[in-house]
């Protein structure tokens, strides 16, 4: 049963003695104190009408005295008595009040209400751990999908935040540390609707906690983790955590696709934060020269390992206290803060094409892109931030590129939770490697799927829930093509502006699937189109009269279809 | 020595020696039964029921019932006696078979904090 409860009970155990104990002493008191009734005759009060005088003499209502008046020594005892029953409530009051202001008290009762919250979801959601930037950035991303999430932070400014944001779906949170099994259980770990746990709170061993206690609980279930360092990384990975973020290293690759393929990059970022293809600007790092890299911490080090195989890329390494971070295996090292111009000067900064100001003080890498674009203007400038607070400022040093770590966490994770397969779509074009190729596809999306407007990303399973109709018509062994779901179903001849980018069948991932591939149960098919597309491919997907129009041409009336089936 | 323990085997006993001793006499006679004991009674049988509060066991929680029992009994006694303006030996009966149920109750109580503590290893 509930501590609660049980806390509460047991603490006005003293408070609730002393009222019975003075209520007790005053009632036998005046029972036994001689009066008089109106003739003048010996007169006790009995207990019942002692016990009516009590009580109202008690709460300090008071009625006056009756049935008759009261003799000097009936008097004397009511002093007594009045000043020990109204002591004995304020005291029973006092501590019943302050049992309720109990920090600890109040703990529980919001921890046990969150949890009942929690418990009472019925639709799959994510508990996400830590909201920060990051944290923010994915459940505004998830209400977006209108998908559920409760949440758990340990700064209540934070909790806040989420209460003033007032999102269009109830969102539980609960002020705790989240690297409390018993917090994560009260969040909903062990709800069969719980869909997966995010960990993204800025402490690693927090996460790697969070992460090992999922895993543990509920070892079916997706966990998603922030962290920054790679032995961490490497313990998480030893359990199964499903997904690994590191900021730093996508940041990293990201570079590195940027200066290989950027035709890839403008695909990866415009299909994965939905942008209009024709706003984004291609980024274009110079391909080859001298790159000084300020900075050989976690970030540097990432961008470090990325760049220095890359045929053409020179790289300098500034760094003020090596001896902590280590030294490049191979490439210039200088020592120094990067901030002051000799340093700059002594890297070659005036011939370099390229500068990263990856330190971990905001300040600093300002400080160190302004200098370095006074030496030499033309530079390509990577800057990192490390606080949205300064999000003004770095938007003003008008960098090429900035590098958030919140922001690349946050829509990492919103692509795993909404649209895993891009996640591998990507990785698929990126291996195969084909510049021309891409470029291509990009063309192609771009002028003849999306018409330069914003692209739509989302997934089609092939089961009884999403696409009712086709798993019917497969059941009777008939034939269904992709060229179906492609049809629009006002009009078979047209052909709706979205295109398949890949079909998962069997652990076998089909690039950009044929219109003649026939469907299979169990496939999951990502789409990329235009806005509203999906919706009309839902018709295809659960209206059987209409999967027919567009398979054969043919109209069929359901009153037909309903005369057909009963004779 | 928990003296905890002392004051709340004191009370659970004390609780039934009252109620004993209120019960005890002729059923429907006036003389045998005291208007004091009773209140008494009471009083202990509450106390009594308080010091079982908060306690999570499973025979703590039949020790309260058995404690909320005896008080219902026994105010329903005082109710009984309160209200009559006279005490005829026909009331004087309902109010001793009343506080009698609540000496069950008690001896219940007091048979289960036995056997706990007789079955209680050192």
């Amino acid at each position: 049963m509930n501590t609660v409860i049980f806390l509460i009970m047991r603490r006005m155990r003293t408070p609730l003695l002393v009222i019975l104990t003075v209520y007790t002493i005053a009632i036998i008191g005046i029972t036994l104190m001689p009066g008089k009734d109106n003739e003048g005759n010996l007169w006790y009060m009995d207990f019942f009408h002692a016990f009516y005088f009590v009580s109202y003499m008690g709460s300090t209502i008071g009625f006056g005295e009756i049935p008759y008046e009261f003799s000097k020594l009936q008097r004397m005892w009511v002093i007594v008595s009045m000043y020990m029953t109204v002591i004995a409530w304020i005291y029973a009051i006092g501590a019943l009040l302050a049992l309720l202001q109990d920090k600890a008290l109040r703990q529980t009762i919001i921890e046990r209400q969150f949890a009942s919250i929690v418990r009472n979801i019925h639709e799959p959601f994510y508990l996400i751990c830590g909201y920060g930037d990051t944290g923010q950035a994915l459940v505004i991303a998830l209400e977006e999908k209108l998908m559920r999430s409760a949440v758990i932070e340990y700064r209540q400014e934070r909790i806040n935040v989420l209460t003033i944001e007032n999102y269009p779906v109830y969102i539980p949170t609960l002020c705790a540390d989240a690297s409390k099994p018993i917090h994560l259980v009260e969040g909903g770990l062990k709800n069969i609707n719980c869909a997966g746990v995010v960990a993204i709170t800025d402490d690693n061993l927090a996460n790697l906690h969070i992460a090992i206690t999922a895993k543990l609980l509920r070892p079916e279930l997706i966990v998603i983790s922030r962290v920054d360092s790679h032995e961490v990384a490497a313990n998480m990975d030893s359990f199964g955590t499903n997904y690994l973020i590191n900021p730093f290293d996508i940041f990293a690759r990201k570079l590195h696709t940027a200066i290989h393929t950027p035709d890839l990059l403008l695909l990866q970022e415009c299909l994965t934060n939905s942008l209009n293809i024709e706003s984004c600007e291609a980024l274009s790092p110079p391909q080859q020269g001298l790159w000084v890299l300020c900075g050989y911490g976690r970030f540097g080090k990432a961008i470090y390992e990325q760049l220095k195989d890359v045929d053409n890329i020179k790289l300098v390494v500034i760094e003020a206290i090596p001896d902590r971070t280590g030294y490049p295996d191979k490439g210039e090292f200088i020592n120094g803060r990067g901030t002051e111009a000799h340093t700059l000067q002594q890297a070659h900064i005036e011939q370099a094409v390229g500068i990263v100001a990856g330190t971990d003080d905001d300040v600093n890498n300002l400080s160190i892109v302004m200098t370095a674009k006074e030496l030499n203007p033309k530079l390509f400038v990577v800057l990192r931030q490390n606080n949205t607070s300064n999000q003004i400022i770095f938007k003003a040093a008008k960098a090429d590129i900035i590098m958030q770590p919140s922001k690349i966490i946050a829509s990492r994770i919103r692509v795993l939770l909404t649209t895993p397969s891009l996640v591998n779509f990507m990785r698929i074009i990126k291996r195969s490697g084909k510049r021309e190729w891409i470029r291509k596809l990009l063309q192609h999306i771009k002028k003849d799927i999306l018409n330069d407007t914003k692209p739509n990303i989302w997934e089609v399973t092939i089961n009884p829930e999403q696409a009712p109709t086709i798993c019917a018509e497969l059941a009777m062994n008939t034939s269904i093509s992709l060229d179906c779901l492609l049809r629009n179903p006002r009009d078979r001849d047209n052909i709706l502006e979205c295109l398949p980018l890949l079909l998962i069948r069997n652990e076998k991932s089909i690039l950009l699937p044929e219109r003649t591939e026939s469907l299979s149960i169990g496939d999951k098919i990502l789409w990329c189109g235009k806005h509203g597309v999906a919706e009309w491919m839902e018709w295809a997907l659960r209206d059987p009269v209409i999967l027919t129009y567009l398979k054969t041409g043919k109209t069929v009336s359901l009153m037909s279809k309903f005369i057909h089936r009963i004779s | 020595m928990n003296f905890e323990k002392v004051i709340f085997g004191f009370f659970i006993v004390m609780a039934l020696t009252l109620n004993f001793g209120f019960f005890i006499g002729d059923i429907d006679n006036p003389e045998h039964h005291h208007v004091y004991e009773l209140a008494i009674a009471i009083f202990v049988n509450l106390v009594a029921t308080i010091l079982k509060f908060g306690d999570r066991s499973q025979v703590g929680a039949i020790l309260l019932s058995t404690s909320l029992v005896a008080d219902l009994q026994l105010l329903a006694a005082a109710l009984v006696w309160g209200i009559n303006a006279e005490i005829t030996p026909e009331i004087m009966t309902s109010i001793v078979s009343l506080a009698g149920g609540a000496m069950l109750a008690n001896v219940i109580s007091v048979l289960l904090l036995v056997s706990e503590t007789v079955l209680l290893r050192r």
